[in-house]
């Protein structure tokens, strides 16, 4: 992720956690998607369920999930939704993302962030190293410390 | 006790540097007040009237000696010498600086304390029965369930920015000391076949729509209860309404879809929760239980108590809650001094509340839904040098659930939503009723009052009720009778137009007056609210 960041420390707003190329295609709305065959990336706009794409998840590439605004968290649960049925591609968070909200997006399955506003990088990266550890499995590999405790 | 091991004690510790860092970043201006609102509202810090204001996490409310010595030390360090006891068995300090948080923070976490998602649109602090591990009528200890509960719920991933708050409450007995049914997941546990699980409530709650929480489910496992949960959760994440925060509770979603779809739902999400091996293994509820295990009682103690002083004698009677061990009872310290702050509390009176549950009761202490304090433990035989020394401390009243007992929120003298003053209403109500005869002679009375329509003060569930509301810019008390938030569940209905601060006194007192002519043999004065219904006392406010 260390190219997304500009010289001036302020991320630019397409910040990836993935290493494969950045998809070109632009994500097309659901009815859409739904409608056409050979589309590869759709976004997802809160209210829509995620799970009208979990048919069509091998031939998809980028699903891009808005988040109009800040406290509207129905976007965590289409993360995890999509993550939980197998789905490996792209994930991205759009819309109006604090930086403090990145790190329970990663572990909700999100992997790259369109942000309205910079993310300021240092700030970033002091959030995501903030916990070493998390109660509770999610999205994500890490090992809830309850697993911890009992191995 | 619950100890934190290292993992719960990193994890809260990070919280602390999170925190004092956004709280750096907002005092230096990198972030805008709007900017610095949703992370300081997940760590319970409020924009009030005059100040921040904290809201401390006491989780099930349970807390040991050297915990509420920490709290009576913020007290006087950062605060005005006070802590507000809360409805969510929470502390409040009503005047805090934005650059001693950091601080007030880590002293917390130096007793294994927090305050994290006391506030915010997320899973809140987890409520349980004042008397667990000690009432005589639980089917087990409900805290371990409560415990398990605080560790999956915090920093939840998915659940941090629901549709709203989100209540959640755990008692263990048929008598409900903890307004079970009017939280957002009520659960009861019960036992079955000889297995302990929990019965399901969701969708209660008060604010300005009231709803009793309706059964969801017979009976979870507890091998199956975090799945379980976390399927109620995301139905209500996805489809819980947000274009309106008033109808943005789950109460709202399973009014309007139904109790019976509701729960199909959860069903459903259930079914593919459940194979994601979220839920942790028996041996993390027995860890955690063990740390509640019973303290060393002594065995062979007497039952016999000296009631010759006839004003201890007066709070032997109302104070005090049947324990299960023989020669122990539980107590409660009311701190609704006729005339105060209901849940008010000096750090004086902080201290010695820590200097006696050291010495009388095994450490613990707990903190009540109705803003009181109780010793879990305490002996039959030290009651009364225990009531001598909370006498003087003017901690000694005997009110206990009785009409000058009374829930209040802070109301318009300190709370920016508030449409009217609670406290002043309190006050005068409580010094009308002041005669001990004439409180004791009125029995059970529970009254709340809330300062708007957010019904902080639990107006809906009381016997007696107030709202207060703004009139055309004066302040406005409308009555409310017959509500309860014990296991006789019910809301309470408003009798008519409201009154002003004086009038609300009046109206008090002639409703009383209605049920001290009307009762039967026995009853409680919602009891013949129940039998008589609304006419006699509308009769008598408005007739």
């Amino acid at each position: 992720m260390t190219d997304s960041f500009t010289t001036d420390g302020v991320v630019d707003n397409a910040l990836r956690f993935r290493d494969d190329e950045p998809h070109e295609e632009p994500a097309v709305t659901l009815d859409s998607f739904l409608g056409q065959s050979n589309a590869t990336a759709v976004r997802l706009e809160t209210g829509e369920d995620a799970r009208a794409l979990l048919p069509h998840l091998d031939r998809l590439q980028l699903i891009e999930v808005s988040f109009p605004v800040f406290r509207d968290g129905r976007g965590y649960s289409a993360g995890r939704i999509l993550r939980e049925a197998g789905y490996t591609g792209e994930l991205r968070a759009a819309g109006d993302i604090l930086v403090d909200q990145i790190p329970h997006m990663r572990r909700c399955g999100f992997d790259s962030f369109a942000p309205d506003k910079p993310v300021d990088a240092a700030v970033l990266q002091a959030a995501l190293a903030r916990y070493d550890f998390v109660y509770q499995a999610a999205a994500d590999d890490r090992t809830p410390v309850w697993k911890l405790r009992h191995g | 006790m619950y100890k934190y091991d290292q993992y719960d004690q990193s994890i809260v510790d990070a919280r602390v540097a999170e925190f004092r860092d956004q709280c750096a970043r907002r005092l230096k201006g990198e972030l805008t007040e709007d900017q610095f609102k949703p992370l300081r509202l997940m760590n319970g810090l409020y924009l009030q009237l005059h100040a921040y204001m904290l809201r401390v996490a006491i989780p099930y409310g349970t807390l040991d000696s050297r915990q509420m010595r920490m709290l009576g030390h913020i007290a006087r360090k950062y605060d005005r010498g006070y802590g507000h006891f809360t409805t969510r068995q929470n502390l409040q300090y009503n005047w805090i600086k934005l650059e001693d948080c950091g601080d007030i923070l880590a002293d917390l976490a130096s007793v294994e304390m927090h305050a994290i998602q006391t506030s915010g649109n997320c899973i809140r602090n987890i409520s349980s029965d004042q008397f667990a591990g000690a009432a005589a009528d639980e089917v087990t200890d409900p805290r371990p369930w409560a415990e398990l509960l605080r560790q999956w719920s915090s920093f939840h991933p998915e659940f941090s920015y629901l549709p709203r708050k989100f209540k959640i409450a755990v008692i263990a007995s048929d008598e409900d000391r903890a307004a079970m049914r009017l939280h957002d997941i009520g659960m009861q546990l019960i036992e079955r076949d000889g297995v302990v699980g929990a019965k399901i409530f969701v969708g209660g709650g008060m604010g300005r729509t009231p709803m009793i929480a309706p059964e969801i489910k017979d009976f979870v496992p507890y091998e199956d209860l975090l799945s379980y949960l976390e399927a109620c959760l995301r139905v209500y994440n996805r489809h819980g309404r947000r274009d309106n925060m008033y109808k943005a509770r789950i109460k709202i979603l399973v009014h309007e879809i139904g109790a019976e779809e509701y729960a199909r739902q959860v069903e459903e999400e259930f079914a593919h929760v459940k194979t994601l091996g979220i839920d942790p293994p028996r041996a993390e509820l027995d860890r955690i239980a063990a740390y509640f295990a019973d303290p060393a009682f002594e065995t062979g103690v007497s039952d016999d108590i000296d009631c010759s002083d006839p004003d201890f004698a007066l709070w032997l009677d109302g104070n005090v809650h049947a324990h299960k061990r023989p020669g122990y009872v539980s107590v409660t310290i009311s701190l609704k001094p006729i005339g105060g702050i209901p849940g008010d509390a000096s750090a004086d009176q902080i201290d010695l509340m820590a200097d006696l549950a050291e010495r009388y009761s095994f450490d613990e202490l707990r903190v009540t839904h109705s803003q009181n304090i109780v010793l879990p433990h305490v002996k039959k035989a030290d009651l009364y040098a225990l009531w001598q020394h909370l006498h003087a401390a003017g901690l000694g009243e005997s009110n206990l659930d009785l009409i000058s007992d009374i829930i209040a929120c802070p109301g318009l003298d300190y709370c920016s939503l508030a449409n009217a003053r609670s406290i002043p209403v309190a006050q005068k109500i409580a010094s009308r009723f002041a005669d001990m005869n004439r409180q004791r002679e009125l029995g059970e009375l529970k009254l709340k009052i809330s300062g708007c329509i957010n019904a902080c003060g639990h107006h809906h569930a009381g016997h007696i009720g107030i709202l207060g509301v703004d009139r055309k810019g004066t302040e406005n008390y409308q009555l409310l009778l017959g509500g309860s938030g014990a296991e006789d569940v019910s809301l309470a209905k408003i009798t008519g137009p409201g009154f002003d601060e004086d009038g609300i006194v009046d109206a008090v007192e002639k409703v009383t007056d209605v049920y001290l002519a009307n009762r039967a043999e026995g009853e409680r004065f919602v009891d013949t609210y129940r039998r008589v219904g609304m006419d006699p006392f509308k009769e008598a406010l408005y007739g």
